[in-house]
């Protein structure tokens, strides 16, 4: 069975090139990058390649991009470490209600220690209200910590003027990029961003292995101790073919970004068309313009998201849900929860997230399995019968 | 994750769909997830004759409840009332323990169906 891949929210398949890179590097360039001799010097060129090739794609400087295993520890580092070196100026920090855990877990654990965390509110569309942002913002308020784009909506965040603000009220402003680097422009200074988390595996790139970039100044606190690498903010012998490879993703996310974004929104576009057109009861999650070209979150009205994933992967079709029963914590998506959704079109929502290589045909596939998909489902749905019948007695 | 005998259920569910006039009824809603299941009977003698289920919910609540309707009809009410969700998810060769909150609701609406059954009967002879 041919398989089509739309969730690449959760990871994306690796570029043949980028695969190429990281198994040379793999075979030939062992050496520690902090070592004088040849092999040594040589493994450092390709860490500072890679690092030249992130800090360009963002405007940033060399020195200001530190290596990590990826998102989450670019997230804990970014929020912990800017929490704990701004002590002497207070312990209260700003994020939002739709963060990634990796924000939201770690400023809980924050809160136990003592720190004062403010979760801001978002709109129906998943989007922060700068107007509370700026309100909530006190004397003693140290970091601001709101991600580009949602990972499960889609939906951009005002991240230029959140950036603004902060450097106005002369706060440390953090976001998280995953979702976005490579995928839309950045610039730090333009954005007035400080600190910004990278992975690379959202982008045709290896697991474990992501960016922090720190602007130069923002005061900081190690969370890991024992080397001297990255400045010793992230101490530990460098993951050369993991960054080297993540270096290669960025080049080739670089090389085609505009083009790239514009075949995802067509492909996007195809779907949500599609999908109106053929399934009732359905609403969009997230917002209807402001958002990643390449997400697309909907709600089908009755059903629930596992049974869904489990019938489309019947059809090779992989894609994601927000729903309670995908999740181990058995709670609805916290994201859809704060944009006011009820927990039942929490329940019944699909996330189809586009990459690379996803073709129009691959969307037509879909656009033919899936009203079969829910339409089974439907049918043995207590709450569809329920609505069908008043629906029979209202005509 | 899930077990073959589980899929095999999810796909092809037994007893799916409504039932005319049913002799007794068992609705439940899941605490844990905000699931619904809903199961009608028919009994005669004291025995479940036929049996369906409506549910909305995961793969293994749908699995569970199509199981638990093959496990019981035919049965008697008070062998029926021995079926446990153990029972239940044994039956489909196990269920991963995340999931095992799903063979209480299929319990539960199989109880719940029995206890509706005896309800209208006793109604029915005042
Ligand atoms: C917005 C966001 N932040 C952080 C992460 C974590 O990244 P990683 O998987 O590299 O730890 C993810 C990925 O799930 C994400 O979507
Ligand atoms: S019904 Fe929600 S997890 Fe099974």
């Amino acid at each position: 069975m041919k398989r089509i891949y739309l969730d690449h929210n959760a990871t994306t398949p690796v570029h043949p090139e980028v695969a190429d890179q990281v198994c040379r590097c793999l075979r030939e360039d062992f050496g520690n990058a902090g070592t004088l001799y040849s092999y040594g010097r040589e493994a450092k060129k390709l860490v500072d390649d890679a690092r030249e090739k992130v800090a360009t794609l963002i405007g940033a400087r060399k020195e200001e991009i530190l290596f990590t295993s990826g998102g989450t520890e670019s997230d804990n580092m970014a929020v912990r470490g800017v929490a704990y070196g701004n002590i002497n100026k207070g312990r209260h920090i700003l994020t939002s209600t739709i963060e990634h855990h990796a924000v939201l877990e770690t400023c809980k654990a924050l809160e136990k220690e003592g720190f004062e965390v403010a979760y801001l509110p978002v709109d129906e569309y998943g989007t922060i209200k700068v107007d509370e942002l700026k309100n909530a913002i006190r004397s003693d308020t140290t970091l601001i910590s709101i991600m580009h784009a949602n990972n499960e909506t889609g939906s951009i965040q005002p991240v230029s003027e959140i950036g603004r603000i902060a450097k106005e009220k002369g706060v440390t402003f953090h976001t998280d990029t995953v979702q976005t680097f490579g995928k839309i422009v950045i610039n730090v200074d333009e954005m007035n961003i400080d600190l910004l988390s990278i992975s690379a595996h959202k982008l045709h790139g290896p697991k474990g292995v992501g960016a922090l970039y720190v602007r130069k100044g923002v005061k900081m606190k190690p969370v890991m101790f024992g080397g001297h690498q990255e400045r010793k903010m992230r101490p530990g012998t460098h993951n050369v073919p993991g960054i080297a490879g993540l270096g290669k993703a960025v080049e080739i996310a670089a090389s085609d970004m505009e083009e790239e974004g514009e075949k995802l929104l067509r492909v996007r576009e195809r779907l949500w068309e599609g999908i109106k057109k053929n399934i009732p009861h359905i609403r969009l999650n997230g917002h209807p313009t402001v958002r990643l070209s390449n997400t697309l979150n909907i709600s089908f009205e009755f059903v629930e998201g596992e049974s869904l994933i489990l019938s489309l992967d019947d059809h090779g079709i992989c894609v994601a849900s927000g729903s309670a029963c995908t999740s181990d914590s058995l709670e609805p998506s916290h994201v859809l929860l704060a944009m006011g959704c009820v927990p039942e079109v929490a329940h019944g929502s699909l996330r189809f997230s586009f990459g690379r290589g996803n073709t129009e045909e691959e969307i037509d596939f879909v656009i033919q399995a899936l009203p079969k998909v829910v339409g089974r489902m439907r049918s043995m749905s207590p709450l569809y019968r329920e609505f069908l019948k008043k629906q029979k007695e209202s005509a | 994750m899930y077990s073959e005998k589980v899929m095999d259920h999810f796909r092809n569910p037994r007893n799916m769909g409504e039932m005319e006039n049913p002799d007794g009824v068992g609705k439940v809603g899941n605490p844990v997830c905000g699931d619904m299941m809903e199961l009608y009977i028919k009994v005669e003698n004291d025995v479940i004759t036929d049996v369906k289920f409506m549910t909305f919910g995961c793969g293994a609540a749908i699995a569970t409840s199509s199981m638990v309707t093959e496990l019981v009809k035919g049965k008697t009410l008070d062998e029926a009332l021995k079926i446990s969700n153990a029972t239940v998810a044994e039956a489909l060769d196990g269920l991963p323990p995340v999931k095992m909150h799903c063979s209480v609701l299929a319990e539960d609406a199989l109880k719940g169906a029995i206890e509706d059954y005896r309800k209208r009967k006793v109604e029915s002879k005042v």
